[in-house]
């Protein structure tokens, strides 16, 4: 028996004995997501059984150090203890902007001293992050960005709006991009981390076309922050944010699994499908939608080594969204009539269509699809000009 | 087992990459053989270098003289072979040839393996009846008689059909004309009496035949494999058909895209590149993108069937269908992007054109495995 396969056993055993029989099905909706955070209400109680297991066992981020409450798995320790977690169904223990996104940007531009709070924290589910990067006037063109960071000495004070800040009501706290130098563009950038709760930030949810209210405007108004809250250098925030955006866009596009991956024809036919002309739409996009699960396995494997090109993300990022809002097009049509169904029982209060909604976003958040194609003209192609 | 080569693998690519680019390229081999005329198709001297690189017998057993390689392996060869439009009968001999004769008995192998080795021997498989690939439905007879059989019946697009020297033949000994069962595979030796070719030049420059067995008399060591059961070694043969036409189309995707992309960087119109408009490039971002899901879903494929796992058959049949498509959007937007010179026979874009739509058709396509993905996952 080779190392992995007593790896292996080793994690199929422990997941037999632990995972609770709840949480080896997949979330059906948000509420179903355990995100974490002070506030944080557990749906059940296999839910906070589940984390607390997997905290216990540094299973959260089963590839970050232990001295950061990670696992220390190695890559491919890692990947089968994904192949295991879906062999069985399991769930996520934990979701959250911290594991996917400020927990990679920590670990390669922290200090030592804030590796092992911040992440500590994040790998427990004890502190729920949002992110502060898109501005009214800032979207595709987000390095034109306003909120500034005034310096008095040991801290700054920070004046500014932020938009699209997914869950900003329920984070606890903020990676927030803000302007640190008004005359340098690029490097005039800084990281700066605070807590939601500091006198001065206040949120409004924004509904959505979906009904639903995810993102919030966040406002700062004079809200203090000190000076070791910085991640990185002083105006090279972009830096981090650059890197960071990386591995969102990775998130986004589904590489990392998800059922966003999954084939879709085979569940819609089980309510019956009498369109020929669905059905080979259904076809030609399961298709598409189980050779990109290769493209992200593939990905995955890739950037473990170092393989992957840097802005393959971009590509990922593009792909994986459009096809899933062609997925949700197609459940929709699928669906037919009680797809519509806004708020009715027999639908969980309009998931199909709510869904579908939510779906649009997913190729303007994070960058925009034609940002992307244009990210992958430049640095992939090389194209000139571009 | 992670979806990258190994560096056993990265060897070979390294390799094959060098030795296809200088002895395969397209004015050396594909123009040439095209415009003499010729017969095959393709080059024996260069086949007989397959053979001096060890390509030929890759899939064979080392027992019978080969390196006992996968279908990741002679995917490799294959992109190369598509990336320079070079050809040769590696696809229907070294690969489906070869994965045929494994399931036959020691006499056969003897008989026919030394010569494909060494680069003497060409095999052709014929497989479908129509111009469409149906592999479910075969009609064409082998009845019993006396120690052997008699083979009554048509196959077509038998590629190198008339320069092969033994032509593997999907036979029905037994059952109606879509029965999964009794089916028997057959090593017919070119000089068998009452074997025809009506052999044609395809849009590719590529020759393949429609083949009339006339009462083709038989021994019966020509079987391979078992009689009336015949089907998984063909369902074998098949998939490694696919497959190696799968990873022949991300080469050719990824050759049509290269010098697309390298004329995006050199074409001026209005004063600028013409790679500067972002018309363009978005549509050359998005052909990489399809380009590279092809590329994974073929390496999945590749070593799902090497490891023999139940998943194989659908993803060879995702990774052709996905070939298929990323590789014929690459020649049709190679031909737009570069504009009327992409219509002249001078550029070679249009030869990859050609070379995809002769691609897409062997062993399915498109069309034919999403269909197939959807049966095989219940729908």
């Amino acid at each position: 028996m080779s190392d992995h396969d007593a790896f292996r056993a080793e994690i199929r055993a422990w997941l037999e004995e632990n995972c609770p029989a709840e949480m080896r099905e997949p979330a059906r909706d948000e509420a179903d997501v355990c995100w974490g955070g002070r506030n944080f209400q557990f749906k059940n109680a296999a839910q906070k059984t589940w984390l607390e297991r997997c905290v216990a066992k540094g299973y959260t981020v089963p590839d970050w150090p232990q001295a950061y409450g990670g696992a220390g798995m190695s890559p491919a320790q890692a990947k089968i203890w994904r192949e295991e977690c879906a062999r069985i169904g399991a769930r996520p223990p934990l979701s959250s902007f911290g594991i996917w996104m400020l927990g990679p940007a920590l670990l390669k531009f922290g200090t030592e001293e804030q590796k092992v709070h911040y992440l500590n924290q994040i790998a427990r589910g004890e502190i729920r992050w949002c992110q502060g990067y898109s501005e009214p006037g800032s979207g595709s063109d987000l390095v034109s960005l306003q909120t500034f960071g005034e310096d008095k000495g040991d801290h700054w004070v920070v004046n500014g709006q932020k938009i699209w800040t997914s869950y900003a009501d329920k984070a606890d706290w903020i990676f927030c991009l803000v302007r640190t130098d008004k005359a340098n563009k690029y490097q005039g950038i800084s990281f700066l981390l605070f807590d939601m709760t500091t006198p001065g930030v206040t949120t409004k949810p924004i509904k959505l076309i979906s009904g639903n209210s995810p993102f919030c405007e966040t406002f700062f108004d004079n809200v203090v922050v000190p000076k070791h809250q910085i991640v990185g250098e002083l105006n090279r925030g972009w830096d981090v944010a650059k890197y960071l955006l990386g591995h969102e866009r990775e998130m986004i596009s589904g590489a990392g699994g998800g059922d966003r991956l999954n084939a879709i024809g085979a569940v819609v036919a089980r309510n019956g499908l009498e369109d020929p002309i669905l059905r080979a739409e259904l076809a030609q996009f399961d298709v598409d939608a189980l050779a990109y699960a290769c493209m992200g396995e593939k990905f995955l494997d890739e950037a473990k080594v170092g393989k992957a090109h840097p802005a393959q993300p971009n590509m990922m990022k593009y792909v994986g969204t459009e096809l899933n809002k062609r997925r949700h097009e197609l459940l929709m049509a699928a669906g037919g009539a009680t797809a519509l169904e806004w708020d009715s029982e027999r639908t969980s209060g309009g998931t199909p269509s709510r869904s579908w909604l939510r779906t649009k976003a997913n190729s303007i958040e994070g960058g925009t699809s034609e940002v992307m194609l244009n990210v992958v003209a430049k640095r992939i192609l090389e194209l000139p000009g571009a | 087992m992670p979806l990258y080569h190994t560096e056993d693998q990265a060897m070979l690519a390294d390799t094959v990459t060098g030795f296809m680019a200088d002895e395969g390229a397209i004015k050396q081999q594909l123009r040439h053989f095209r415009d003499m005329n010729c017969k095959d198709g393709f080059g024996h001297a260069l086949w007989k270098q397959f053979a001096e690189m060890g390509l030929t017998g890759m899939l064979a057993a080392e027992a019978d003289g080969g390196l006992a390689m996968g279908h990741v392996e002679a995917g490799i060869v294959l992109r190369e072979i598509g990336r320079n439009l070079t050809p040769s009968p590696f696809l229907t001999t070294s690969v489906m040839g070869v994965t045929a004769l494994s399931g036959g008995s020691d006499d056969l192998r003897g008989r026919w393996l030394p010569g494909v080795l060494a680069g003497e021997s060409v095999l052709a498989l014929a497989i479908d009846e129509g111009p469409k690939h149906r592999p479910e439905r075969i009609a064409c007879k082998a009845e019993k008689a006396g120690n052997g059989f008699r083979l009554q019946g048509r196959k077509a697009f038998v590629v190198h059909g008339a320069s092969a020297d033994a032509i593997i033949v999907a036979a029905r000994t037994s059952g109606s004309d879509s029965d999964a069962d009794g089916i028997t595979l057959f090593a017919v030796p070119k000089d068998a009496s009452g074997l025809s070719h009506e052999s044609l030049r395809l849009v590719d420059s590529a020759m393949a035949s429609n083949v009339t067995f006339d009462n083709v008399e038989l021994d019966g060591d020509c079987v391979i494999g078992e009689v009336d059961g015949g089907r998984a070694l063909l369902n074998k043969v098949i998939n490694a058909g696919r497959i190696g036409a799968a990873a022949e189309l991300t080469g050719v995707g990824q050759g049509a895209f290269d010098i697309t992309t390298a004329y995006l960087k050199t074409r001026k119109q209005f004063g600028q590149l013409i790679g500067e408009f972002q018309a363009l490039q978005h549509r050359a971002a998005h052909l990489y993108s399809e380009l590279e899901i092809a590329e994974a879903a073929v390496i999945k494929a590749q070593q799902l069937l090497d490891g023999n796992s139940e998943k194989a058959d659908l993803m060879v049949s995702v990774a052709k269908a996905k070939a298929s498509k990323a590789c014929n959007l690459s020649v049709r937007e190679g031909v737009q992007m570069h504009g009327g010179v992409g219509m002249t026979d001078e550029y070679d874009i249009g030869l990859y054109m050609k070379r995809d739509r002769s691609l897409a058709e062997f062993m399915g396509d498109q069309y034919y495995h999403a269909e197939r993905v959807a049966q095989l996952s219940g729908y």
